[in-house]
């Protein structure tokens, strides 16, 4: 082909790009339209009103709304219940990350194990996951029952009366049973993730490992848990973010009692707007969930980064 | 045998976290069997007759309803997520633009944000829609934050497709529309399979917004529906378990009868991402 040839060609092949153009933004917009209005009313909008929201002393009912500035915000800083929720979220955050994730690796494994009854094993595990959260926390509020609480009841059946106590009614304990009940309900679903990608292991990695006589440990920490290393890190990420948003359980087993001593950020933030009817203070608290759940992420990503970037 | 022995710390494992994992099952189960007299007497043994006097309860107060309405939201909700976020996916996977980047990442950033973040505005809008306490007003939100990772996971499927496929189709002048909805739809179904069986499963538990946007126990949904009754009965245990377990079955029943697709399914798209 000559140049004056691969001229004229280009100049005819950037005509057509360029109505072809044309037609695919129509396109673009057409396809993308629908899940963006319906993404941008409800999620990105609220957002920005809700910070609106959060700048006025409003029950929500009425008409009157007082403009505050950022009032609402000097308010939340000296609010002790506050702290004392975003403490508990982050506690939830670090027990979910410790717990939910080991437990549904160990799950995963066992369900590569050579043990038989794999079925009944692999069909229980799941369970949970599949139980609404409202169902668990009421189920579990009698498992917690100080009287005749299923907890108590095995407790004092192995001989340690001594430890047996109103789970959820007191204080000291009742956020790590409620802790524990969140992680009976996700580590299944972290467990599903972990199965999936040790599938999608190749075999001849462990048969060369096999070869090389190779233990089982050995086996699990130089060839499973690298391949397991980016679900391992997508699982944390949904973790963390899972628990700082952490709702339904609390409102339905505790309700962020006894003495707030359960109290998320999600939960006061109900109880400010829809129980005590401060929609501008239970604004700024959502508003303020979104902040710092915006931070963490910024965070994980950057982390992620300079991870990916090291090797 | 010395394979038996080697694996009985294995086993042991195992067992206790099947117990740990299915005991609440069963205890819910056989709870609800029980009069509320003989759970009184002695909680946790087995039921000495299987009563189903609590289900019938249930049944007298109308408890089906909370499943229609669940099963109408979700259904409703589940498929327009489908449609809709695999459309938007068609470009943000196969077509250059100029804000394809942004666009996608503005998908993916609503992940992380919290659904209370919303909730007020929410809740006014859906007011001032004339919406409150309806199932129509359940579902827009449903949709919304169902989009985020349902656009992620289809996206990543579609930029696996080959673009050999499409090419050819675009040489016979095949509309956009044409292309997506007879050449790449069809190929999708393991990333529908997994943004159904995800989203389905979020949609007919959740809670905050069915708490939030209703109020008649007419359009309330099924969570919603255990808590009224958990309100009301608190002091019948067995109706309560009998209640949780009717909740807990479709699901459970789906499960048992389709355990591998969904398992499968539901960590297709999201071990990819």
């Amino acid at each position: 082909m000559n140049r004056s040839q691969e001229v004229s060609l280009d100049t005819v092949r950037s005509g057509v790009r360029k109505k072809k153009k044309n037609k695919d933004t129509w396109a673009i917009i057409g396809f993308i339209a629908p899940a963006f209005i319906i993404y941008g009313v409800y999620v990105i909008y609220s957002i920005f009103m809700t910070f609106y929201y959060s700048m006025f002393d409003w029950t929500g009912i009425d008409a009157n709304m007082v403009f505050l500035g950022l009032e609402n915000y000097v308010r939340l800083f000296q609010d002790g219940v506050f702290w004392t929720s975003i403490q508990n979220n982050f506690l939830l955050v670090i027990a979910s990350l410790f717990t939910q994730l080991p437990i549904g690796l160990i799950m995963a494994l066992l369900l590569f194990s050579p043990i038989k009854g794999m079925r009944l094993f692999r069909s229980v595990y799941f369970m949970p996951f599949l139980m609404s959260t409202v169902a668990i926390g009421i189920l579990f509020i009698f498992i917690y029952e100080g009287n005749y609480g299923l907890l108590n009841a095995v407790l004092g059946a192995i001989g340690l009366e001594s430890l047996q106590t109103a789970w959820i009614g007191k204080e000291s304990t009742a956020i790590w049973a409620v802790i524990a009940t969140v992680c009976w309900q996700f580590a299944p679903f972290y467990m599903i993730l972990f199965r999936a990608t040790i599938v999608g292991i190749p075999e001849e990695l462990y048969e060369a490992a096999d070869i090389d006589g190779a233990s089982g440990w050995q086996r699990f920490k130089s060839i499973t848990l690298p391949l397991l290393m980016p679900i391992i890190i997508t699982s944390a990420i949904l973790s963390v973010i899972g628990s700082l948003k952490y709702f339904d359980l609390i409102y339905v087993m505790t309700g962020g009692g006894p003495n707030n001593s359960t109290e998320l950020m999600a939960t006061y933030m109900y109880k400010q707007t829809f129980t005590n009817f401060n929609m501008g203070y239970g604004s700024s608290i959502s508003f303020s969930m979104f902040i710092i759940a915006l931070i963490v992420t910024v965070f994980i990503l950057l982390g992620d980064r300079s991870r990916r970037g090291n090797e | 045998m010395i394979r038996m022995i080697k694996s009985m710390p294995l086993y042991l494992l195992a067992i206790i976290i099947l117990i740990v994992m299915g005991l609440p099952f069963v205890i819910m189960l056989l709870t609800s069997f029980k009069g509320q007299m003989e759970f009184m007497t002695s909680p946790w043994s087995i039921p000495e007759s299987f009563s189903l006097d609590n289900y019938l309860l249930l049944v007298e107060l109308e408890f089906f309803g909370y499943f229609v309405n669940s099963l109408i939201v979700a259904v409703v909700s589940v498929v327009i997520v489908i449609i809709i976020s695999a459309m938007a996916s068609y470009p943000l996977a196969r077509l250059k633009f100029r804000l394809n980047r942004p666009i996608f990442i503005l998908f993916m950033v609503g992940m992380m944000i919290p659904i209370h973040t919303t909730l007020v505005p929410i809740f006014i809008l859906t007011n001032k829609m004339g919406l409150y306490d309806s199932l129509i007003g359940l579902i827009g939100p449903y949709i919304a934050f169902a989009l985020p990772i349902s656009v992620v996971i289809f996206t990543q499927f579609m930029r696996d497709i080959p673009k050999e496929l499409e090419e050819s189709a675009k040489i016979d002048g095949c509309s956009h529309l044409r292309l997506f909805w007879n050449i790449i739809f069809p190929l999708l179904t393991p990333a529908v399979a997994t943004v159904a069986i995800y989203n389905f499963i979020h949609i007919w538990n959740e809670f905050i917004f069915a708490l939030v946007l209703t109020n008649s126990s007419q359009n309330a949904t099924l969570p919603i529906g255990l808590r009224e009754f958990y309100g009301e009965f608190s002091v019948n245990i067995p109706g309560i378990m009998a209640a949780l377990t009717l909740g807990s079955l479709p699901l459970l029943l789906v499960y048992f009868i389709a355990q591998e697709k969904i398992v499968t399914g539901l960590a297709a798209g999201s071990v990819k991402g």
